[in-house]
């Protein structure tokens, strides 16, 4: 177990910094200036030099890369071209929108997801089978800013129960008003989530009920729920939790619709506005947390699936049969 | 980086114009219901969809920082008022000498910057040589070029020399901001003389402003100010409806006006401009170099039309670049006007019988590519083809405004005064007309507004006549706003809006 998590910790840092290096190159290689963002329309060429000097983009691409991986070594994401904000405190702002935002929209969409998917499957003949399965596929068609637009139209406009977008000033200082700001986009992510989570989890529990292990523990005399608790639910969540993994990550990156629709100051708008702006240490710094973020939920989910299912330690650990 | 966001504008008078304020229903200088009690603790939500870069307005701030902090939290000797008025501030008045070139202010007396510091001539001297100095990134930098050299001989008095007259000067102070000599980090933070101190700015979300207890005037009638800052106009109306703002400063969605037109609980103010869309000829490509092109094209687009299905009432048409609020206005909406019969001829003329194609770099964002598509329907019932290609602001910047690899743009202007960007044969669309060159720089070293008029009027004619660009029409200024707040100004002349006269209900 521990060379594993050995394995995994070096596999984590070496995607980290082949990330970094990516990220940066990448960044430089698009068209633009950082230098426009900051100089207005009319600005002499030597207005112009003394953008680029003032931010540093006119020393060599290898000098500021070494700089950056300087600062994020002592835990500094430096410095944001357009508003000299320090990048870091203003990510971790952010990530107080966009983690309770995912995390509890993702909480939610298993709670409704794992339920109706294994009622979706069990009672696949009945007729509230089909309509769960087709209310799931339905889901998987919406998409998510017009999902977000009825719900404010419906309960924030006409009745008036939830604020239809923004996030208090004063953040968690006002718990109760950042909640209720939050409401909305959790069920409006938490629907979206859901409706392809019923179906994965569907599936699952279709091989599982098909197969032969819960067929021959029946007819040694074990009960439906018996078979199912003991046998099934083990083996159906371990496709299902490699896939929750790969939501939860995809939700992170893409909940800036959500936050446009609500007009959140999270990680996705940060991102955003710092690419439309070519500041390069914004988009550094929330790339690389994110690229974080994945890999350490991808590692989580790895690390759940071998402690469900035995017969994956072996294989993941580096060749131990 | 698009034009709307930073600040072409031109040097002009410092004398004003008393302009009628269209749709302005009572209050002295601003919109809303005026007269009632007012809640003088009130806290005013305002939404917007400018957020301030920085907040330093010399250094990138964009037009989010002038609309935030112009007025309520720096100010400069001279203000520039919702109506195009130019009127004292921090200068309590002011002499220029016999030949235009010295100028001497005498500062107000017991002005205090937000730190505490008694405002002095040292801290007018620094904020005016911040703006020229050589690494200033200030849209006004080449305005206040003229400046020779700043004196103080007293600490309320400053004495400025000019290298050559400019009338424009005083106009142009009004948008300097005068800052403590002392301030740093001025990008995150702030100290001005203004009736608002900074409170809070969380980025991303919001700017708030509380009011400032040593103010030298009278103090804002309203205890705080948030500036809510939204990046989608849907969500930004959503926030009014919900009451979430009391008032929003620019409202960029015309479909939206009807819900608050047919609602009493609010207000929707029609204020005037200065924001023009053009489709901008490259004047030294072919075959925009010939002049009977550029007024076919002119004549061949019904502006009235594309107003309408992108404005529906709102907004007005031009004829040139000159906005009704510049003292230089005058109608030319008659030349070059709407007639197809006169642009066939015209493209005969120009051995364009079967007309031509040209490339329209239009940025990607509204209303430029409804603009492209009409334009391009309305080119094709004379014979000219138009080959649509959308960029993004930051391809606009670099190809047509830096390298004028174009041969024609769209694009929308927004400052006041900037007709006299037509004197300059460098600037982009390189109209290049030596007697209107000449005209401009006489207009900057005329000893009159009068004069300055009227050379800049002989300007207005003389580009519209030879349709240097084709101005489609003049952006209406439209601010909503709850009927329970009044005070606010209506038409936000580039990007400010003065917060301290609203009043809450």
């Amino acid at each position: 177990m521990a060379r594993y998590l050995l394995r995994r910790l070096a596999f984590l840092l070496v995607s980290l910094a082949l990330a970094s290096v990516v990220l940066f190159v990448l960044l430089r290689m698009l068209p633009g200036d950082p230098a426009n963002a900051l100089t207005s329309v009319g600005a002499s060429p030597e207005q112009i030099a003394a953008a680029r000097h003032s931010i540093g983009s006119d020393k060599p691409l290898p000098e500021q890369f070494v700089h950056w991986i300087g600062q994020l070594a002592g835990g500094d994401l430096g410095t944001s071209f357009v508003s000299s904000l320090p990048v870091a405190p203003e990510v971790g702002s952010r990530l107080n929108v966009t983690i309770p935002l995912t995390l509890t929209a993702f909480v939610l969409a298993v709670l409704i997801a794992v339920p109706v998917g294994f009622v979706a499957a069990h009672r696949r003949r009945t007729w509230y089978g089909a309509l769960l399965s087709g209310v799931s596929q339905l889901g998987i068609a919406v998409p998510v800013f017009w999902l977000g637009m009825i719900l404010i139209a419906v309960f924030a406009l006409n009745a008036g129960w939830l604020p239809a977008g923004g996030f208090p000033p004063d953040g968690w200082s006002q718990p109760a008003e950042a909640v209720r700001s939050l409401a909305l986009p959790v069920i409006t992510i938490a629907l979206v989530m859901s409706a392809s989570l019923i179906r994965y989890v569907r599936s699952a529990t279709l091989d599982v009920l098909d197969s032969d292990y819960l067929r021959t523990a029946r007819a040694l005399g074990s009960s439906f729920g018996r078979a199912m608790w003991r046998h099934g639910l083990r083996n159906a969540s371990v496709p299902v939790i490699s896939i929750l993994g790969i939501e939860l990550a995809s939700t992170l990156l893409g909940a800036v619709v959500v936050e446009s629709v609500y007009a959140l100051p999270g990680l996705g708008s940060l991102l955003a506005t710092g690419i439309a702006q070519h500041d390069y240490p914004v988009i550094q710094g929330v790339l690389f947390v994110s690229t974080l973020a994945v890999l350490v939920i991808g590692f989580a989910a790895d690390f759940v699936q071998r402690i469900i299912d035995p017969r994956l330690r072996g294989r993941l650990s580096g060749g131990v049969r | 980086m698009s034009i709307k966001k930073t600040s072409l504008y031109g040097g002009a008078t410092a004398a004003a114009l008393a302009l009628t304020l269209t749709a302005c229903g009572g209050g002295s200088n601003g919109g809303g219901a005026a007269g009632g009690a007012y809640d003088k603790n009130a806290t005013v939500n305002i939404g917007s969809l400018y957020e301030p870069q920085n907040l330093d307005n010399t250094a990138g701030g964009g037009q989010g920082v002038t609309e935030a902090l112009n007025g309520n939290v720096y100010e400069g000797l001279f203000k520039l008022t919702d109506d195009g008025k130019v009127e004292n501030l921090l200068a309590q008045d002011y002499k220029v000498s016999g030949d235009g070139l010295t100028y001497t202010f005498t500062l107000r007396d017991g002005v205090k910057f937000h730190s505490g510091k008694k405002l002095t001539s040292q801290d007018v001297k620094y904020s005016l040589e911040k703006v020229i100095a050589k690494d200033s990134q200030s849209a006004r930098k080449s305005n206040l070029e003229v400046i020779k050299s700043v004196e103080t001989p007293d600490a309320r008095t400053v004495k400025v020399q000019l290298s050559k007259k400019s009338i424009s000067f005083v106009y142009n102070l009004s948008y300097v901001w005068i800052i403590n000599s002392d301030a740093k980090s001025l990008k995150t933070s702030e100290d001005g003389t203004g009736p608002y101190r900074l409170n809070k700015w969380t980025r991303g979300s919001a700017l708030g402003l509380d009011r400032f207890a040593g103010y030298w005037g009278d103090a804002a009638r309203n205890k705080q100010v948030v500036f809510h800052y939204y990046k989608d106009a849907t969500a930004l109306n959503n926030a009014l409806l919900t009451n979430a703002v009391d008032v929003v400063t620019s409202e960029q969605s015309p479909d939206a006006l009807d819900q608050f037109k047919s609602n009493q609980n609010y207000k929707v103010n029609d204020g005037n401009s200065t924001t023009k869309l053009l489709l901008a000829f490259n004047d030294k490509a072919k075959p925009f170099t010939d002049v009977k092109v550029r007024q076919a094209v002119s004549s061949a687009i019904d502006d009235k039309k594309l107003l309408e299905s992108v404005w529906g009432g709102y907004g007005k048409l031009i004829g040139s670049m000159v906005p009704p609020t510049d003292p230089w206005y005058e109608d030319l909406t008659k030349v070059n006007a709407y007639d197809t019969a006169r642009a066939k001829k015209l493209l005969a003329e120009a051995g364009y019988e079967n007309g031509f194609t040209f490339t329209l770099d239009t940025p990607n964002y509204d209303p430029h590519p409804t603009a492209a598509t009409f334009i391009k329907s309305q080119l094709a019932k004379v014979g000219i083809t138009v080959e649509i290609n959308t960029i993004t602001p930051d391809e606009w910047y670099t190809k047509v405004y830096k390298n004028h690899d174009f041969t024609a743009t769209l694009q929308e202007h927004v400052n006041d005064r900037d007709l006299v960007w037509y004197g300059n044969p460098d600037f982009y669309w390189g109209y290049d007309n030596k007697q209107v060159t000449k005209w401009v720089e006489e207009a900057e070293q005329a000893s009159g507004t009068a004069e300055q008029t009227d050379l800049l009027k002989k300007v207005n004619r003389r580009t519209a006549e030879d349709a240097a660009s084709d101005w489609l029409y003049l952006y209406p200024q439209i601010v909503v706003a709850s009927s329970k707040v009044s005070g606010y100004p209506v038409n936000g002349l580039n990007s400010q809006f003065f917060a301290y006269d609203i009043e809450k209900g």
